[in-house]
């Protein structure tokens, strides 16, 4: 023990380790009163890790390489079946990746929407929410690029689709797209730079953002279901505040609860179900790519479906699909102005009034509405139902600075609730 | 010198330095910019294709790589050729006006002689591969009043015969028609229309 200790101060001394735990964890005081709600980061943390983790072991495997092997099949899409049914284990690396990525979304979403309802994304939390923001594009990205590599049917038509996008932005869009894909159609150049962007560029900048998000967390501290800053009641003689409780070991047991429950579903997604029914990995997927010919129905996968949506339901104008691409974008970019569209004096929905709580229940429904038809072909009525949604969508952020000050509030407890 | 002042000279100086550092960062991204572009092999891949056009059946469609694009070779029947003129109303460009084609192709029938159509088989939308749906069968897709034609699965899109969009589809101009010329009446060069040889 004696070792353990003089070991530690040792280290001390060239690095601060024991200040950098206080700091983080065992003189964090996060507000007591966490709910369900406050699972979902620790839980994209861990997702993380298992991405990374996962995806090391699978690039010892995988080959991107789009030229076709003897028995006519591209190289890519070979060893990605060859991970599935020669390598040992190898079929639970990849599902266990490939599940990764869908539950990832799933832990980021509900993890936006604890944000939402709770205010978090207010002052003087506006740089947290817009680091979260970049680790949401990122994540797209990083998703995006991850479904080209087993080279399928969905890999090809999707990528040439999300890349064509790019070609829509007027004057430079053709040069643009061309420069993306490193070749003038989807290509064996695409594969390459897809793979490089999956497995180092975008992770390294994922864990940098990360990194800022939670540097910026523990600088203004966490907001709590009350929406009220614990900072403001302190304890007289040790400048703790009242309602603060240290991470550890209060929150790290709560959230190694959490872990548990979270791996047990997961698990049973894993082994039971682990394309979802065409939702985690679509079936035409495990056909290789075929440049000639497009599936008959191509959909992005389900955490893209609602982008999608916008940019099926806006129609072209002046020759050119770039309102719809323009309407995708802004749905995304819109995110990142919430802290200063909101202008109501209380932060958590429990204080708010019920025009914000209708508010969000048509934004919810309409994320899910837009989501559904994403998965879905056209048809007339679906395009109408596209088109409004995605004006509630949007009427949820541009009407905001408006209804969130008519809105009458309750007042705000001077401590937090249980 | 007083510790307030601020001294002009480092000050010029500074702003210089980071100037010619800013510029040398910009110049040395270049290189790794330029290598994302296509490489000298992919540009080399634009060779012309020569296509037998002799075991095409009327009313039948082939389908050739070119440029690592797939391009269509239609035979079109009298009766096809026929409906093609009957709803120039229902299309958001019948004439061919804002759509690419090369400049003997810019007529109603979109096509050199008008039983071949040639055109590249990708949607001017986002790029997808429309489907074939020749026959004048409506179904769900093609809706109602079908003349025969494509019908883009990714957005909806749907073209006549002479790959001219109908008003309605996201996509917002007609098939590209590539340059091509006839070396004999069933041979087909595509990628290269110059006159001559």
């Amino acid at each position: 023990m004696k070792i353990l200790q003089a070991l530690l101060g040792w280290i001390d001394d060239r690095f601060p380790l024991t200040a950098t735990w206080k700091q983080h964890l065992s003189e964090y005081y996060a507000p007591k009163n966490f709910n369900f709600w406050y699972f979902f980061g620790s839980l994209a943390l861990l997702v993380l890790v298992l991405q990374i983790v996962t995806g090391i072991f699978l690039t010892m495997h995988y080959k991107p390489d789009a030229s076709l092997n003897a028995a006519g099949v591209s190289v890519a899409f070979a060893s990605v079946e060859y991970i599935m049914r020669d390598v040992d284990w190898g079929w639970l690396i990849r599902y266990l990746h490939s599940t990764g990525a869908s539950m990832f979304f799933v832990v980021v979403y509900l993890h936006m929407y604890r944000g939402l309802i709770y205010g978090s994304y207010r002052k003087p939390r506006e740089l947290i929410w817009i680091f979260g923001c970049f680790i949401y594009v990122a994540l797209m990205a990083e998703a995006f690029m991850g479904y080209l590599l087993p080279w399928g049917q969905m890999s090809f038509w999707g990528a040439q689709v999300i890349v064509n996008l790019f070609a829509a932005i007027p004057y430079i869009g053709d040069g643009l797209s061309t420069w993306i894909r490193g070749d003038f159609v989807i290509s064996d150049a695409t594969l390459n730079r897809f793979f490089s962007f999956h497995v180092i560029a975008v992770p390294l900048v994922l864990l940098g953002l990360v990194v800022m998000h939670l540097v910026a967390l523990h600088e203004v501290g966490s907001n709590n279901p009350d929406g009220i800053e614990i900072k403001k009641k302190k304890d007289p003689n040790t400048g703790i505040p009242l309602d603060g409780i240290p991470f550890h070991p209060y929150y790290t047991v709560k959230d190694i609860f959490g872990v548990c429950v979270f791996l047990m579903v997961f698990s049973v997604i894993l082994f039971f179900t682990p394309e979802m029914g065409g939702y985690f990995l679509e079936g035409n997927n495990f056909v290789p790519a075929d440049p000639f010919k497009t599936p008959p129905h191509i959909a992005p996968l389900w955490y893209f479906t609602a982008f999608y949506s916008i940019l099926r339901a806006v129609p072209p104008m002046f020759g050119s699909q770039f309102p719809g691409v323009i309407a995708m974008g802004m749905a995304i970019v819109v995110m990142f102005l919430l802290p200063w569209l909101d202008r109501s004096p209380v932060k958590s929905i429990r204080y708010r009034g019920a025009i914000y709580k209708w508010a969000l229940a048509l934004f919810v429904i309409a994320f899910f509405v837009l989501s559904y038809l994403g998965t879905q072909s056209v048809s007339e009525l679906k395009n109408w139902l596209a088109r409004i949604f995605s004006v509630i969508y949007f009427a949820f952020f541009i009407f905001m600075p408006w209804y969130t000050r008519i809105d009458k509030t309750k007042p705000e407890p001077e401590r937090v609730t249980a | 010198m007083s510790n307030n002042e601020v001294n002009r000279t480092r000050r010029n100086l500074l702003i210089a330095t980071s100037v010619v550092g800013g510029a040398g960062v910009a110049t040395a991204a270049w290189p790794f910019i330029a290598s994302m572009t296509p490489s000298a092999k992919a540009k080399g891949l634009g060779a012309p294709v020569d296509v037998d056009i002799s075991k095409l059946e009327p009313g039948a469609k082939l389908t050739v790589a070119w440029q690592g694009k797939p391009v269509w070779i239609i035979s079109r029947t009298t009766e096809m050729l026929d409906r093609l003129i009957k709803h120039d109303d229902r299309l958001t460009d019948p004439k061919s006006e804002s759509s690419i084609q090369p400049e003997y192709c810019k007529n109603p029938y979109r096509s050199i002689k008008h039983e071949f159509m040639v055109a590249v088989g990708i949607c001017t939308h986002l790029g997808c591969s429309p489907s074939d749906k020749l026959k004048p069968e409506s179904d769900n897709e093609t809706g109602p009043n079908w003349d025969g034609g494509f019908y883009c699965p990714c957005h909806g899109s749907r073209f006549d015969l002479a790959t001219r969009v109908f008003n309605g589809s996201p996509a917002p101009t007609n098939l590209v028609i590539p340059p091509h010329k006839y070396l004999s009446a069933t041979l087909i060069r595509i990628g290269d229309d110059s006159k001559g040889a």
